[in-house]
């Protein structure tokens, strides 16, 4: 069964402009435009996207704080927004830019109101909190108040207190936004071993694409409200022609040879002793070498695995038709 | 039962808990507002020491509808006044975080918010009702100490709706600005002087059409055993705490309509 069933979701905005001292003319924008989505039990999703491409809006439609326009939505099998107050019960959620904390208090506080509000019986609370005080390492900051907390410790804080309740699906808005190298490799580590274990479905949006490299093996791609890539991190190397690059440094300057008789291989510079080839996933990687040291004195040489960032980029540059085609 | 109001009961202890945390900020405010009352029942008080009588009462008459009011705003105040932070919290996104929450949106808000700041309020008032009652001399029969009691609260319901009510405007227009004090403030001065102070459509809109006339107006009539001077029948001041279920009835359905026009803000 899946967790999240979306089809022909949409929501529209009406945006009010400022024409003239007082008109004010109106268009509708539609943010999210017909996305189709299934998620299973277990997944660990990133939904990707340009800011403005609809993440957070299709986000908070999932947990019931938007109510979509047209479509159908279940998330745990609720409708997300009349079904609010349970599907709340089932689900975790962290808004990178907002804070489910009690600012003036220590962080210990959060928690404890939180059981409370989910109805946690005690021992089970504990057990979790101990749980997540040992793998995102809170202790020594338990009794700080939530205010005086780092970034990376208030995130930390978050994600505890969005997982207390053992929510079947953990929803996360740019969990890693903002953090430093060293927090966001814990929350990153963090959520990998919580994916690992297989009973919580994890929704993560990014622009982050680190995030997405180290934890997804599933990637939405969404831009301009629609879904334009839905699958894992090969796939969207495939279909988007993703390049391996490699750098051959000679001994001495050459003159580059022919490799028109190698498919897929196309000289991307040539700058004295050092060539730079790239490379389709038709190519192959010990064909070009053999051919090179034909050529000179091999010194050095590297295969770059193709960059995310390249593949998103060269995504968000093409319009949307000829990418769904 | 118990069971159900537990998550807001700890809602409340926390946040009381986060406003003790700044105690110079706490002691200002109570201070604050216990001054501002004090304005009010001073300009009050000087009309009345030029003329002697107003709308047709005399002073402790007065004094007792102005206590009425200042009791029940003093109460919705405390209980739902910091609705009106609704505003902010549209506009900085907090609502998102409350409304993934397994508990019901306006109950979590008062809940957050209780003025505990304004309890000085409250004492203040119920002084002055209390002072007002004696100076005006009532003859207390069983059926008016209930009234004194149910009134007050009706009121409090009365002006809580109101609140809500203005409130929900944020959910349709995030600038909603200042708009909500003129109908709160401006209906708690006006259920503070007797009705027959107003005259023509100022009267029949606010007083009647907008039932602020049931608050303390005419509560008090029926308190002071006097007959209305603008000819309603004596049984209305005892029939006048039923406008505030009807008015919280209204305020729940606009509550309702309110939040599912939610749009949230940002990212």
């Amino acid at each position: 069964m899946n967790v999240i069933e979306a089809r022909g979701l949409r929501k529209e905005f009406t945006v009010r402009a400022k024409a003239g001292r007082f008109r004010r003319t109106s268009s509708v924008v539609s943010a999210v435009d017909g996305v189709d989505l299934a998620v299973e039990r277990g997944e660990l999703l990133g939904y990707l996207g340009p800011n403005g491409a609809g993440k957070s809006t299709t986000l908070k439609m999932m947990t019931g704080v938007l109510h979509p326009t047209a479509g159908d939505l279940t998330v745990c099998g609720y409708a997300p927004v009349p079904q609010r107050r349970r599907l709340a019960a089932r689900i975790g959620v962290v808004f990178g830019q907002r804070s489910g904390l009690q600012w003036d208090l220590p962080l210990r506080d959060s928690f404890t109101l939180l059981r409370h509000v989910h109805r946690v019986p005690a021992g089970e609370h504990a057990a979790a909190l101990r749980r997540c005080t040992d793998l995102l390492d809170l202790g020594s900051f338990m009794d700080t108040p939530v205010r005086q907390l780092s970034l990376g410790q208030r995130m930390r804080g978050e994600l505890t207190a969005a997982l207390l309740h053992s929510p079947e699906v953990l929803f996360l808005d740019e969990p890693t936004i903002g953090l430093d190298v060293l927090s966001k490799q814990a929350v990153r580590q963090f959520l990998a071993e919580l994916g690992a274990r297989g009973d919580t479905t994890v929704v993560l949006t990014t622009h982050d694409l680190a995030d997405i490299e180290r934890l997804c093996r599933r990637i939405v791609v969404i831009d301009h409200g629609r879904v334009v890539h839905d699958g894992t991190l090969t796939q969207l190397h495939e279909r988007y022609g993703s390049q391996r690059r490699v750098t051959a440094d000679f001994a001495v300057p050459v003159v580059p040879g022919d490799v028109s008789g190698l498919p897929g291989v196309t000289l991307e510079s040539a700058e004295a002793a050092r060539l730079v080839f790239a490379l389709d996933s038709t190519a192959e990687v010990g064909d070009l070498i053999a051919r090179l040291v034909t050529w000179g004195t091999l010194r050095d040489l590297s295969i770059a695995e193709p960059e995310i960032e390249d593949v998103i980029s060269r995504l968000y540059l093409s319009p949307a038709t000829s990418i769904m085609s | 039962m118990v069971d159900r109001i537990r998550p807001y009961l700890a809602l409340i202890a926390t946040q009381v808990r986060g406003q003790a945390s700044y105690r110079t900020s706490f002691f200002f405010d109570l201070a604050g507002n216990v001054f501002f009352l004090g304005a009010d029942l001073l300009a009050l008080l000087v009309m009345l020491r030029t003329s002697g009588s107003l709308g047709g009462f005399d002073r402790a008459q007065v004094l007792v509808v102005f206590g009425l009011s200042q009791v029940a705003f003093a109460l919705a105040d405390l209980a739902v006044g910091n609705i009106e932070r609704l505003r902010t919290y549209v506009r900085s996104g907090t609502l998102d975080t409350v409304l993934v929450r397994p508990l019901g949106v306006l109950g979590q808000l008062l809940a957050m918010d209780v003025g505990t700041r304004r309890l000085g309020r409250l004492v203040y008032s119920a002084g002055i009702l209390a002072y007002a009652l004696r100076l005006a001399h009532v003859h207390w029969t069983p059926a008016k100490a209930l009234l004194v009691v149910v009134a007050p609260v009706a009121g409090a319901v009365f002006f809580a709706s109101i609140f809500v009510a203005t409130a929900t405007v944020a959910f349709w227009w995030i600038e909603s600005g200042e708009l909500g004090n003129i109908v709160t403030y401006g209906g708690r001065d006006f259920t503070g002087y007797p009705v027959s102070v107003f005259g023509g459509w100022f009267r029949r809109l606010f007083a009647y059409a907008l039932g602020m006339g049931f608050v303390a107006y005419y509560p008090a009539l029926a308190l002071l055993g006097v007959r209305d001077p603008l000819g309603l029948p004596g049984w209305v001041g005892w029939a006048a705490p039923a406008a505030a279920p009807v008015a919280a009835l209204v305020a729940g359905l606009v509550w309702r309509t309110g939040i599912r026009h939610y749009r949230s803000t940002g990212s």
